[in-house]
């Protein structure tokens, strides 16, 4: 008979089947997760140092001020006095002006949008944004309340609630097309911010509809009932005791869809954007025409200059530096809300 | 090593408060009438009668699952948010109205007929806030008003001196015990009639649950109190009147004495003497 092990002898590490199994699975995971960082920062060193280039600038004032100023123009290039020149559309002119001798016979090549800036595009984003997440928040605010805290649980709002699942899963090209037939044509809005916004709206609704219904869900029942036992009405208990709690958790789900409606462009495309437009959204000759104007907006600028028109060595600056400057003000947007909700948080502590 | 004789009642787990005298004359505020309640489809209260006395402390004991919370949220219609719960038989009056009556005003009720829950429930705002809540909904800005109100509260709720120096701080950082007494200050806040406590003191350690009882002996003064309990010392020791529920039957209704002391029926012996539940 052998002698019974000892406890000290059992602690020592065999390997066994299941060990090896965990220690690759674990390899498996870790090696996984590595894989999507390098590719992220892939991504961000690419755009990052590329951009950047492009965007600042080594000597004061360190930023690129007319890229960030100006609207897109056509870049013209020409041999002039053995010297190769590289002129916006607006410095050409003025050249051109001074030099309407010397320049007979010379070569001028034009790139479309290859100069200027894209301050235009930065603006019709942050309009988008701005306006398609307010419009998204309301109404799904207004249907997370209705339907986490006033429906009856039944098959119709079973079938509601599946019914918005699947909106999350629509193409957003397919929204796009929507908001065109919709607002564009049928309610004859044009292409313009109101008929953007609502195509944009619709298109996170999903999203924070989910999301608030979860945060609503999330503040304790002891809340709501604590309200009306003291003589509070269903309203009163959601807008005093409810609502203000389940802020932080509402404000997640649009940090999520700011992202998501900055970045589309297949829905804008028909509904909003516009390749150039020489006057401001502000230019406008009566307050309502606001709504129904289109707007230049970077993701659609991005699509333009990086497949519409002929690439060359200076259509390059423009797609770095577009694409640069639009995570920088998907970032910063997103960041205001996340402050906000920080700050919601502490002020509302549960 | 002898002990001395125990007294006959010794032998019997619960003490009992000092008699209250039977009181006949003693006003019935909330008469329960043949009461019988549903969840959708299964029944959870049958044939339910009993009278709640004006200024006395009711309780109501009985195993888990035997319905004391049930009929208890049926007294301020706090069942009529849940979906498929109804009373399906019998009427429940106050004062002589049957508050189940379509005319019936349930904020108004509610707001008679307060409610401090198992899980105390502080709203996350300064405790001022927590107990200003029921007014300032009604409407009331008036802020002398409102500090008198609160310190008239807290007093009533023997919470005045330990918070008084922070009223404008969290209701959150406070202990389990005065979380509790603040929820009870904030329903006195409004002026019920009736306060209804469903396992007031199930989550607080022994001595916060001491300070809430004797709070309950004080608000008797005020208020007709009706407690759910499942700690048989708690009905023995801070009521006047217990009632025994079992499967969703009133079992026994009488002086709490009687109950502890000398039971009619067999089930109730066997549960206050605790052979089940
Ligand atoms: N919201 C509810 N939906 C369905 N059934 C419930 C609900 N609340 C309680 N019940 C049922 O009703 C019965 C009585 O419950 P309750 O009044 O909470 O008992 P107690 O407070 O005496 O422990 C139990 O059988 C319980 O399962
Ligand atoms: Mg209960």
């Amino acid at each position: 008979m052998s002698p019974p092990a000892t406890t000290a002898g059992m602690i020592y590490a065999r390997p066994t089947p299941a060990k090896r199994a965990e220690r690759a699975v674990f390899w498996l995971l870790r090696l996984s997760t590595y894989f999507v960082l390098a590719c992220a920062a892939c991504i961000f060193l690419d755009i990052g140092l590329k951009g950047g280039a492009v965007v600042f600038r080594k000597e004061a004032p360190f930023i690129n001020v007319p890229f960030l100023t100006r609207a897109p123009e056509t870049l013209n290039v020409l041999e002039f006095e053995g010297r190769k020149l590289t002129l916006g559309d607006a410095a050409f002119r003025k050249f051109r002006a001074e030099h309407e001798a010397a320049l007979k016979g010379v070569r001028v090549e034009t790139y479309v949008y290859s100069a200027g800036g894209i301050f235009p595009n930065i603006v019709g984003t942050v309009l988008l944004v701005a306006g398609s997440i307010f419009i998204a928040l309301v109404l799904g605010v207004l249907s997370a309340i209705y339907l986490s805290e006033y429906a009856t649980e039944g098959p119709f709002i079973r079938f509601l609630r599946l019914a918005i699942v699947n909106l999350a899963g629509v193409p957003s090209i397919v929204f796009g097309l929507f908001g065109f037939g919709l607002f564009v044509i049928a309610f004859d809005f044009g292409v313009s911010l109101l008929a953007g916004w609502l195509t944009l709206a619709l298109m996170v609704l999903p999203i924070i509809i989910t999301a608030s219904e979860e945060a609503l869900k999330a503040v304790p029942k002891g809340y709501r009932e604590g309200s009306l036992a003291l003589g509070a009405t269903k309203l009163q208990a959601i807008t005093t005791n409810v609502l203000p709690y389940a802020l932080p958790g509402i404000l997640t789900s649009s940090v999520l869809s700011i992202a998501r409606v900055a970045g589309e462009t297949a829905p804008i495309m028909f509904t909003a954007a516009f390749v150039v437009r020489d006057e401001l959204p502000w230019q406008v000759q009566q307050w309502t025409d606001f709504f129904f104007q289109g707007v230049m907006a970077l993701p659609y600028h991005i699509y333009v200059v990086a497949s519409k028109i002929p690439q060359n060595e200076y259509t390059r600056d423009v797609q770095y530096g577009t694409a640069f400057v639009f995570l920088f003000t998907v970032a910063a947007i997103a960041m205001t809300a996340v402050v906000l909700r920080l700050r919601l948080r502490r002020k509302y502590k549960w | 090593m002898s002990e001395p004789a125990a007294p006959s009642t010794a032998a019997r787990p619960v003490t009992v408060a000092a008699a209250a005298p039977a009181d006949p004359a003693a006003r019935a505020v909330i008469e329960i009438d043949d009461v019988d309640f549903s969840y959708g489809p299964s029944r959870a209260l049958h044939d339910i009668s009993l009278a709640i006395h004006e200024r006395k402390v009711t309780a109501f004991i009985g195993p888990s699952g035997c319905g004391k919370s049930t009929l208890l949220r049926c007294l301020n219609r706090m069942n009529d948010l849940i979906d498929g719960a109804r009373v399906t038989g019998g009427e429940i009056r106050i004062d002589g109205v049957n508050i189940y009556d379509p005319r019936v005003d349930v904020i108004e009720l509610r707001k008679r007929v307060g409610m401090v829950f198992q899980k105390s429930n502080p709203f996350p705002k300064s405790i001022y806030d927590n107990i200003t809540y029921g007014l300032r909904i009604q409407g009331m800005k008036n802020k002398a008003r409102l500090d008198e109100i609160v310190e008239r509260s807290l007093r009533g709720a023997a919470l005045w001196d330990e918070v008084k120096d922070r009223l404008h701080e969290s209701a959150l950082g406070m202990s389990g015990g005065q979380q509790q007494r603040l929820c009870i200050a904030r329903a006195i806040a409004v002026e019920p009639e009736i306060i209804l406590m469903d396992e007031p003191c199930s989550a607080l350690d022994p001595i916060a649950t001491a300070k809430v009882e004797e709070l309950i002996h004080e608000l008797k003064r005020d208020f007709t109190i009706v407690i759910v309990t499942h700690n048989m010392q708690q009905a023995a020791r801070c009521s006047d009147r217990t009632a025994f529920f079992y499967l969703g039957k009133l079992v026994e209704y009488a002086e709490t004495r009687t109950i502890f002391m000398n039971p009619a029926n067999p089930q109730t012996e066997a549960y206050v003497s605790g052979r089940f539940g």
